[in-house]
């Protein structure tokens, strides 16, 4: 039995891992606002709100209700389109909609409405250091394809965040009894976690499940016993030091966002660049790393800059570089009963020299064809050291050791990198796939090591810095 | 009279925002309902050898599984030729074909079920592309040719001469809302069936063939749709045919909903084409003769795939006049989904073919393309297509020279040439298209329409006709024609679901065609109504039937003013009938296909775009920076609802051309079938600036509903500015060289290979 709040009245209902919240919403909610587009995370039709209780204040966030489980809405207050306005008074953002033809189709806008009214509400990934992110990277989780998106990105500028009384919210959450669903675990504690997996070395985890989703959704996978780690507080913390950054397991992409782009801006707008808000504001950096997948975007940049992972089983903790954590295609080096629970990333050196380029056919919200990672150190005008890593270009996230060989020891100057880019071929055979060819993958990593050079000496190389004449 | 030409919103804009626009999905559950999905064919051409379904019937929650070999009629779901069976028989003909039909509890027992069945395949030799169905010489009809004059004379005589050639993708719908259908059984053997559909009609029709009955036991029923673009005109049928099947065997209501993926991988899409060209022209630009071939990927069977690739054939001058001109069309089958309709239905593609030659010959010439393509437009004395039909009504210069002028173009240009040369990686290009969008189905007999209206004795208003309600607007344009006709407010106007039982032998809703045939057909019918109330009341009060004036204040009949229901109320009183039908029936055109030679459109429709975009050369990356646009809709029924037809369909055409990528294995299968792998254009994709104006002055020169224009098409193709100045930017990696031979979508991988083929010549 799991227990949320939906407007207001706490809602209890049987739901187990197999179960998605937008099944439960449609189809047992008999809330049909919510929409289906594409099972998987992609569309945004099916975005909703949930809200926790985050140092004393009720944080909002857009989620995909699609590859969310329902027993992770234990616990939270769940917002759908009928939770807002009513025929005579819509709420803002619905009306702002309406005033400039933010809908054809309609299809997609229940989807966009809640994504806005997440904006509205100052949501986790709407706002950001330097405060309100620009509405595109907010809506980039919500596929249109009627309007053109104007209308809408008007809508959204109508509509700035803004404060608003949670009281009523943050009571209810804190008076909300803590349910559990069928076949699954949502322990509290990093202790607890460690001793339920001890006990269930094979039970899946979960954290955001932005993959783990999809596994039931397109593949019809069982999951069988599921541990969600999303509730365990001591894996969501971010300690900032001298020293790094120390990100807890299941710390969000839009919870770590602004501490990583101060660790390097390139971190930053890749985080950007990583799926929607609504994955974003679900999927965990450690899960990104845990689950092993060649084209995993933090996995590459993090090995460049020397990030470090620690796994824990019981109280028996390792750590290890996390370059070594990536084996084979599909095998980790975690053992039984073991979890990831910490990313230690050093602070580099403020003279370093450091690229992250993510490759995609699409700006926002796509899957890397090649995510090159480097990471230099120039002394006396001669490369001291070189960390350099690609994703999309092999079986797993993989350092480039031939290609590092070939620059350390060299004058930092273009002949060296010339010099240097033949050994890529040596560090990767890349495969040819839907996302590129390999002739394309090998031929463009060389040119992102040009690409830096060029950089580094003023040179213009970014397509999203350019203004029109 | 100000419910025309004035910006209402959307008619479902308040439930869209609340989520209470229902699609079929989101129907309560009828009691008994079963769930479907389809079993696919794994392989691209294969004999069937043995299906062994025992595993699918004894998955928990199934019902029924069904083949071929029960559709009790007609087992086909193609619309033109009976080529498309709905469920396989002993062959498989492309990847993904649906073999059997599962019927479930519900929709996960359904999916789960489907995938369950042991197929025994004996591969056959199967064909894929364009190239492949060449060499093979299978075509889905014989090569079309459309010509005049002499054009191997022309090109012998002509100055200077080009070849090239231009590889365009096709694209997927992304219709937000897949297909779903929903059947329910009936009493006496009817059926009523519930489709998100561009064409009820068809569906009925086909339906009945395939359970055996007349079109009268079929109803269809579509009241709004979550996106359709020519994907839901002839792809519907199949899930509708599927659950009417079901409905039959079973007695209970049917639903299938497509799962993206199958989705994807089932339905047809644009037609992928292979163009050459062999084009002369003088030291100025100007075109003097052109041999041109068009080779279009159609898939496995007929589907629309002759009137797509004439409609190629249509727009392959664009705006331009082409002296001495030959097209040949070739119609290619292959081991692939068959290919259908898509937003601009085969111009895109034709017009993307002329578009390439102007800047390949401006590239030859070095003169700026923009000042090419004015040289070659339609201009008295040189106003006739290479089918025959004078350009009457040519608004294409003026439109360009107000868009150069308004964007800024000529300083522009100067200062990307400025950006190009002080810049290593970067590189800029900017372009200016127009576009020439013939109005008018080509198959004559799909260009009439039906409406009915009803006037209620309270006065309420009721409408219906047999457009369809896709995001584009029509229903409300349509009740805007209504509501002015009796100077109501539109809210008085009930807008109904469009149902064949009501309208019936009606045309998809597609070609651009939907208000201009169901608003004129909705007039008429108001008209009459108007006019039977006019006369009653002119008679009553003893004045001229003429002096009878419906105004926003109320009817005035001389001396007195009444409100609207009263005189409705007092109409019923008198007996005097208070609803009627409309009909609409395009007139002026004509078409002789074998000659490909007559007046197939009613009117044409311009705009023209200018787009900015930045390319990186080392990585291939591309953004579009800015984009200006003029379109002309003529005189707007709904200038609101058409400026988002306008910037809707421009992004959509950007996507087709740049991030939209089809990816099939070599085996046939498509890889890219989902959005995780098919990328259509996000929020941040939309040029930062984006500048979208209807023209002014537009006004159609025919007697079109209002003087106004068609406008659900034509802006798609304002998109191949973008890839002209993607050409353009290209072209500046190499100075000097020529055009690069860029192909469609230009993904970063594309752009760089044309940079790397420019810089080796």
């Amino acid at each position: 039995m799991i227990r949320f709040l939906l407007d207001g009245q706490v809602t209890e209902i049987e739901a187990g891992a197999q179960e998605t919240a937008l099944h439960l919403i449609r189809e047992r909610l008999g809330r049909k606002g919510t929409k289906e587009g594409c099972g998987e995370g992609d569309c945004g039709a099916c975005t909703v709100l949930l809200g926790e209780i985050v140092e004393g204040t009720v944080q909002w966030r857009a989620v995909n209700s699609c590859i969310l489980f329902a027993p992770m809405l234990d616990g939270k207050a769940l917002v759908t389109v009928e939770s807002l306005g009513t025929p005579d008074r819509l709420c803002a953002v619905q009306g702002e909609m309406v005033a400039r033809h933010g809908s054809q189709c309609g299809f997609c806008t229940p989807g966009f409405i809640m994504s806005l009214e997440g904006r509205a509400r100052g949501g986790l990934g709407t706002v950001g250091q330097n405060g309100p992110r620009p509405v595109a990277d907010v809506l980039s989780g919500n596929l249109c394809r009627c309007t053109g998106y104007g209308p809408i990105l008007d809508s959204a500028a109508a509509c700035p965040p803004a404060l608003r009384d949670d009281g009523d919210v943050l009571a209810g959450l804190a008076a909300l009894p803590r349910g559990e669903g069928e076949n699954w675990h949502a322990p509290r504690s990093a202790d607890e976690l460690a001793a339920l997996l001890v006990d269930y070395p094979d039970a899946r985890l979960v954290a955001g499940a932005t993959d783990v989703g999809l596994w039931v959704t397109k593949q019809l996978r069982d999951l069988g016993r599921v541990i969600f780690i999303g509730d365990v507080a001591d894996l969501r913390g971010i300690e900032e030091s001298e020293a790094g950054v120390t990100l807890g397991a299941a710390v969000r992409y839009s919870e770590g966002w602004d501490v990583l782009a101060r660790l390097h801006p390139d971190l930053g707008e890749l985080v950007r660049r990583i799926a929607g808000t609504p994955v974003r504001n679900a999927g965990t950096i450690g899960g990104n790393i845990a689950n092993g997948s060649p084209i995993g975007d933090m996995p590459p940049a993090l090995i460049a800059l020397g990030a470090t992972l620690t796994l824990r089983r019981g109280d028996v903790r390792r750590e290890m570089a996390l370059e070594d954590y990536f084996l084979a295609y599909g095998k980790q080096d975690r053992r039984e009963g073991e979890f990831v629970e910490g990313i230690f990333i050093p602070r580099p050196a403020p003279d370093a020299v450091i690229a992250i380029t993510k490759l995609s056919k699409r700006f926002d919200s796509d899957i890397s064809a090649v995510l090159g990672a480097f990471h230099l150190s120039i002394e006396n005008g001669m490369i001291a050291r070189a960390r350099i890593a690609f994703g999309g270009m092999a079986a797993t996230p993989k350092r480039a050791h031939a290609t590092e060989e070939a620059l350390i020891g060299k004058p930092w100057e273009e002949a060296t990198i010339e010099a240097a880019i033949p050994a890529l071929a040596r560090d990767y055979q890349p495969l040819s796939d839907v996302r590129g060819s390999s002739a394309y993958r090998l031929a463009v990593a060389g040119n992102l090591l040009r690409r830096l050079w060029l950089a580094h000496n003023g040179e213009a190389v970014s397509v999203l810095e350019v203004g029109h004449d | 009279m100000t419910e025309v030409h004035t910006p209402h919103a959307h008619d479902s804009a308040r439930l869209h925002v609340m989520g209470a626009a229902a699609y079929i999905d989101d129907l309560p559950h009828p009691a008994g309902l079963l769930h479907l999905a389809f079993g696919l064919s794994a392989r691209a051409h294969a004999r069937v050898l043995a299906m062994d379904l025992s595993a699918v019937r004894a998955a928990p929650g199934v019902v029924g599984v069904y083949t071929a070999g029960d559709i009790p009629g007609d087992n086909n779901v193609g619309p033109l030729r009976h080529d498309e069976p709905l469920l396989a028989t002993s062959e498989v003909h492309f990847a993904g074909q649906p073999i059997f039909l599962v019927a479930a509890q519900s929709h996960d027992q359904a999916r789960r079920a489907a995938r369950l069945a042991k197929v025994d395949y004996e591969d056959l030799p199967a064909h894929l592309t364009v190239a492949q169905a060449l060499a093979a010489g299978d075509y889905i009809e014989p090569t079309q040719r459309m010509a005049r004059g002499d054009a191997d004379a022309a090109l012998a005589a002509s100055p200077r001469r080009l070849h090239g050639a231009l590889e365009i993708g096709g694209q997927e719908h992304f219709y937000l809302e897949g297909q779903i259908a929903q059947a329910m059984p009936m009493e006496d053997g009817q059926t009523h069936v519930w489709s998100s559909t561009q064409h009820p009609s068809e569906v009925q029709h086909l339906v009945a063939h395939l359970l055996g009955r007349p079109s009268a036991d079929v109803t269809v029923e579509a009241r709004r749709l979550g996106g359709g673009f020519g994907g839901k005109e002839t792809q519907a049928t199949a899930p509708a045919a599927a659950c009417a099947l079901v409905a039959m065997k079973t007695g209970r209501p049917a639903r299938l909903r497509y799962d993206r993926d199958d989705d994807m991988i089932l339905t047809g899409k644009r037609h992928d084409f292979t163009i050459r060209y062999d084009v002369g022209f003088d030291d100025k630009g100007v075109l003097t003769g052109l041999k041109l071939e068009l080779a279009s990927r159609c898939g496995i069977s007929m589907d629309l795939s002759p009137s797509i690739n004439d409609r190629a054939m249509f727009h392959a001058d664009n705006a331009y006049w082409l002296p001495a001109v030959e097209i040949l069309s070739h119609r290619l089958r292959t081991n692939t989904v068959s290919n259908t309709a898509f937003r601009g239905f085969g111009g895109p593609q034709g017009m993307i073919a002329i578009e390439r030659i102007m800047d390949d010959v401006a590239a030859a010439v070095g003169r700026d393309p923009l000042d090419v393509r004015r040289a070659n437009l339609y201009a008295p004395g040189r106003d006739i297509t290479p089918y025959g039909m004078r350009v009457a009504d040519n608004v294409a210069p003026q439109i360009m020279d107000e868009l150069s002028l308004s964007c800024d173009y000529a300083a522009r240009r100067a200062a990307v040439a400025a950006f190009n040369a002080s810049h290593r990686v970067l590189k800029k290009g900017i372009a200016l298209t127009p576009v020439k969008f013939g109005i008018s189905f080509t198959a004559q007999h799909l260009n009439q329409a039906g409406a009915l209206v009803l006037v209620y004795a309270d006065g309420s208003v009721q409408l219906n006709h047999g457009g369809i309600e896709m995001g584009q607007g029509l229903y409300t344009k349509v009740a805007q024609v209504v509501a002015d006709v009796f100077a109501l407010p539109l809210s008085r106007i009930r807008i109904t679901a469009t149902r064949t039982d009501k309208v019936p032998n009606t045309s998809a809703t597609a070609a651009s065609s939907g208000s201009d045939l169901n608003g004129m057909a909705a007039y008429y019918a108001a008209m009459e109504i108007r006019g039977r109330m006019a006369a009653w009341l002119a008679a009553q009060n003893g004045v001229a039937v003429e002096d009878v004036r419906f105004t926003p204040e109320g009817v005035v009949a001389g001396d007195t003013t009444m409100p609207f229901s009263a005189l409705a109320r007092m109409a019923y009183m008198a007996r005097v009938q208070l609803w009627a039908s409309g009909f609409y029936a395009t007139p002026e055109i004509h078409y002789d296909r074998a000659a490909h030679h007559g007046r197939p459109f009613y009117y044409f429709a311009y705009g023209a775009a200018c787009s900015e975009v930045v390319i990186d050369t080392l990585t291939g990356e591309h953004k579009v920076l800015r984009t200006d646009i003029l379109h002309d809709a003529g005189r707007s029924l709904n200038p609101a609802i058409d400026l988002g037809q306008v910037e809707g369909g421009f992004i959509q055409g950007m996507g087709w051309l740049t991030t939209e990528e089809l990816v099939f294995h070599p085996d046939g299968r498509l890889l890219s079938h989902a959005p995780s792998t098919y990328k259509i254009p996000t929020a941040s994709d939309r040029p930062a600036h984006m500048d979208i104006r209807l023209w002014e002055r537009g006004e159609n020169v025919e007697p079109t509903i209002h003087r106004s224009k068609a406008v659900g098409e034509p802006p798609f193709m304002l998109a191949i500015s973008v890839f002209s100045a993607l050409s353009e930017a290209v072209k500046a990696a190499a100075p000097g060289v020529g055009l690069p031979a860029l192909d469609a979508p230009a993904t970063p991988e594309r752009i760089l290979k044309a940079i790397a083929e420019l810089k080796a010549r």
